[in-house]
């Protein structure tokens, strides 16, 4: 019960009346921040304030936000950039858009500072083309800041300039990547980079840049108000066994979407478990029916089975039940009714629709495994085609090296977990759509002894 | 060889028949300050021109380029990279996107897709023939917690059911009355506005 009493912080705006606006934002308390830290703080202090604070990125990778600012050149004479990553394409997930929709000038205000804080002259926000209602709310919110002087020309008197720009995407997955995203401002098709050199070094139009996700830029908005001390009671500190986990402290938006009775928004400290996310926000299961599966943090991070969703939603959690790491941290929720061989089949789909085809083993490695899932969807399915998935999920992606993004890991994770896990259903599946042909495990036999009668010559027919 | 050269050059169409209007080549003009390289103009500038004539035909590409002092290549290259934008013909007056990834596919996107589809007689990624409909299948719209969601010009609508996208269909029809086609202004829904912004709190 103490978890329902949660205050939340980045939400706190939400729902009230006329939130999006200047007027509703200043009345509480919004850019008093901005201001304190233009009158009293160095940019190398809010550097070091964040670093202290551990905060780690949010829409993804969870890689610790001061540390990605730290590697920015000391002494570089300019322009540095700022890229605020609004390109929420993962499936599952939207919990910008709940944001900028009802706080734009929230995170705006985490972009002013972090802008300072990285001195940055110019930050783009790269807006995903299918929220129109984002790019109104957050332009006329970057209308009104320059009315007042929060932006553009030596703001509030402080010799510091900045702009702020709208970069509207056009339904690109992909661009999501921090250098598919440079890639796609600099007006190219948005074609990850190999790094090193990462864009802290040479990034948008070879200038040092940084690339924040939106709800970062709004946590570095509260970390500078409220402190460190605040930010650090919240959620789960590092591991004492392990040195170089930097911890998971802070509020965290969930998503929760799916076969849930109540889907939206929560906010909740990092560590909460999966199925109190599911049982007190979510408002459990639809029609009572049983839960089958779970996505922690958008479609990349794989599935985790019923019995698993005790795991904390924290960095580390979603990581020691094999999925790839905390996501987004929007889950997905599936019932008893829902098939795994339909879940999968739909993430293929989604991943080989979004490959941008530079590399070749997530190019095809994406496109065989729907290929794949097809035919056992069409009746045609073998064993031996959940043996070639797991060849594809195991071998493509950054983690074992072989693409330059981790698009393809995110299209490996769920094979892997929904495979693994779920193997009984898709074995279940196969030999109830094939009954005659299940077991033929080489279907290239007939290469073998001339066409002859063998032992794969049974599955040539098929 | 000279002569085609000459034919050529004279077939240029004049300022007046360009792809690009002034008032058009003045906006995309606008973005020019926001960026350090002219290449960088190419996507708000491909939006632009889609806004405007509802596609982006390649004579559009080849003014573009001039424009920006780039090669038609590199406009058409960056174009084809997103789906997003059309070359044959212009989309409807109305952009039906309906959201075929996973939260909206486990909750029933997938078959209104496919009541849409039938509804208005065209597969996904066509445009009706009075050019009043495009029905689009999406990867994940951001619109999860309200699945199985779809959008509509700028308007968002979800959770959706057959027999509310029954409704919404028949809205459209009637708020879309058929035009003689040939136009050159893609607009969205004339009520997204005004609908979009009061409805977008749950």
């Amino acid at each position: 019960m103490a978890k329902q009493s949660y205050q939340p912080v980045l939400l706190a705006n939400v729902g009230k009346p006329e939130s999006h606006t200047l007027r509703a934002y200043e009345a509480g308390g919004g850019y008093r921040g901005l201001r304190q830290v233009l009158r009293e703080k160095s940019p190398q202090d809010v550097v070091a304030l964040v670093k202290a604070s551990l905060l780690r990125g949010r829409g993804g990778a969870g890689f610790p936000t001061g540390l990605k600012w730290s590697f920015l050149p000391e002494d570089h004479p300019g322009p540095i950039y700022l890229c605020v990553n609004a390109d929420e394409s993962e499936p599952g997930t939207f919990v910008n858009r709940v944001q900028m929709e009802h706080d734009p000038h929230q995170v705006l205000e985490g972009i002013i500072i972090s802008a300072y804080a990285t001195r940055a002259s110019t930050a783009y926000i790269y807006l995903r083309y299918e929220y129109p209602l984002c790019l109104r709310r957050m332009q006329t919110a970057i209308d009104e800041a320059r009315e007042k002087g929060y932006l553009g020309k030596n703001i509030l008197g402080s010799g510091w300039s900045l702009e702020v720009y709208i970069h509207r995407g056009a339904g690109a997955y992909v661009c999501g990547e921090e250098t598919g995203l440079i890639e796609s401002i600099e007006g190219k098709r948005a074609w990850p980079r190999i790094k090193p050199p990462f864009p802290a070094v040479e990034g948008l139009f070879r200038k040092p840049t940084v690339v924040n996700n939106v709800e970062t830029l709004a946590c570095v908005k509260h970390i500078v108000d409220r402190g460190l001390e605040w930010f650090k009671s919240i959620g789960v500190p590092p591991a004492p066994d392990n040195p170089r986990d930097p911890g998971s402290y802070g509020p965290k938006l969930f998503g929760i979407s799916g076969h849930v009775n109540r889907p939206g928004c929560y906010e909740r400290p990092l560590g909460i478990s999966a199925r109190e996310l599911i049982e007190q926000c979510g408002g459990g299961v639809r029609q009572g029916r049983k839960l089958k599966a779970v996505v922690p943090g958008g479609l990349s991070t794989g599935v985790m089975t019923a019995d698993e969703i005790d795991t904390p939603m924290d960095f580390s959690g979603p990581l020691k039940v094999g999925c790839l790491g905390l996501g987004t941290g929007c889950l997905i929720v599936l019932d008893e009714t829902y098939s795994m061989v339909d879940f999968l089949y739909n993430s293929c789909r989604f991943f080989a629709h979004e490959s941008c085809g530079q590399c070749t083993p997530c190019r095809e490695g994406t496109h065989w495994s729907v290929a794949m899932l097809e035919r056992i969807r069409a009746g045609r399915g073998r064993l031996k085609d959940l043996e070639l998935l797991l060849e594809i999920g195991d071998t493509i992606g950054i983690i074992p090296g072989t693409t330059i993004c981790g698009l393809a890991d995110g299209a490996a994770w769920p094979i892997k977990t929904a495979i693994r896990k779920f193997r009984g259903e898709f074995e279940d599946y196969i030999k109830r759509t094939n009954p005659g042909g299940y077991q033929t495990v080489h279907p290239v036999a007939w290469f073998e002894g001339n066409g002859s009668a063998g032992a794969g010559s049974a599955a040539v027919k098929h | 060889m000279s002569e085609t050269t000459a034919a050529k050059r004279s077939d240029r169409p004049p300022a007046a028949e360009r792809v690009l209007g002034d008032a058009l080549r003045r906006r995309i003009e606008q973005f020019y300050p926001r960026y350090p390289t002219r290449r960088a103009v190419v996507l708000p500038a491909l939006h632009a021109i889609n806004e405007e004539l509802g596609y982006v035909p390649l004579a559009a590409v080849a003014e573009l380029a001039e424009m920006l002092g780039l090669t038609p290549a590199q406009v058409q290259d960056t174009l084809s990279f997103y789906g997003f934008f059309r070359q044959d013909r212009p989309v409807g007056r109305l952009r039906i996107m309906v959201c075929r990834s996973i939260s909206c596919s486990a909750c029933g996107g997938e078959e209104l897709l496919d009541h849409l589809c039938r509804r208005l007689g065209i597969r996904p990624g066509e445009t009706t023939p009075d050019g009043r409909f495009t029905v689009e299948f999406a990867e994940c719209l951001g619109l999860c917690d309200r699945a199985p969601a779809l959008l509509a010009g700028e308007e968002v609508h979800g959770p959706l059911n057959r027999e509310m996208l029954d409704q919404l269909i028949d809205r459209w029809m009637q708020t879309l009355p058929a035009e003689p086609a040939g136009r050159t202004k893609a607009a969205v829904s004339p009520d997204t506005k005004s609908t979009a912004a009061a409805g977008d709190t749950k």
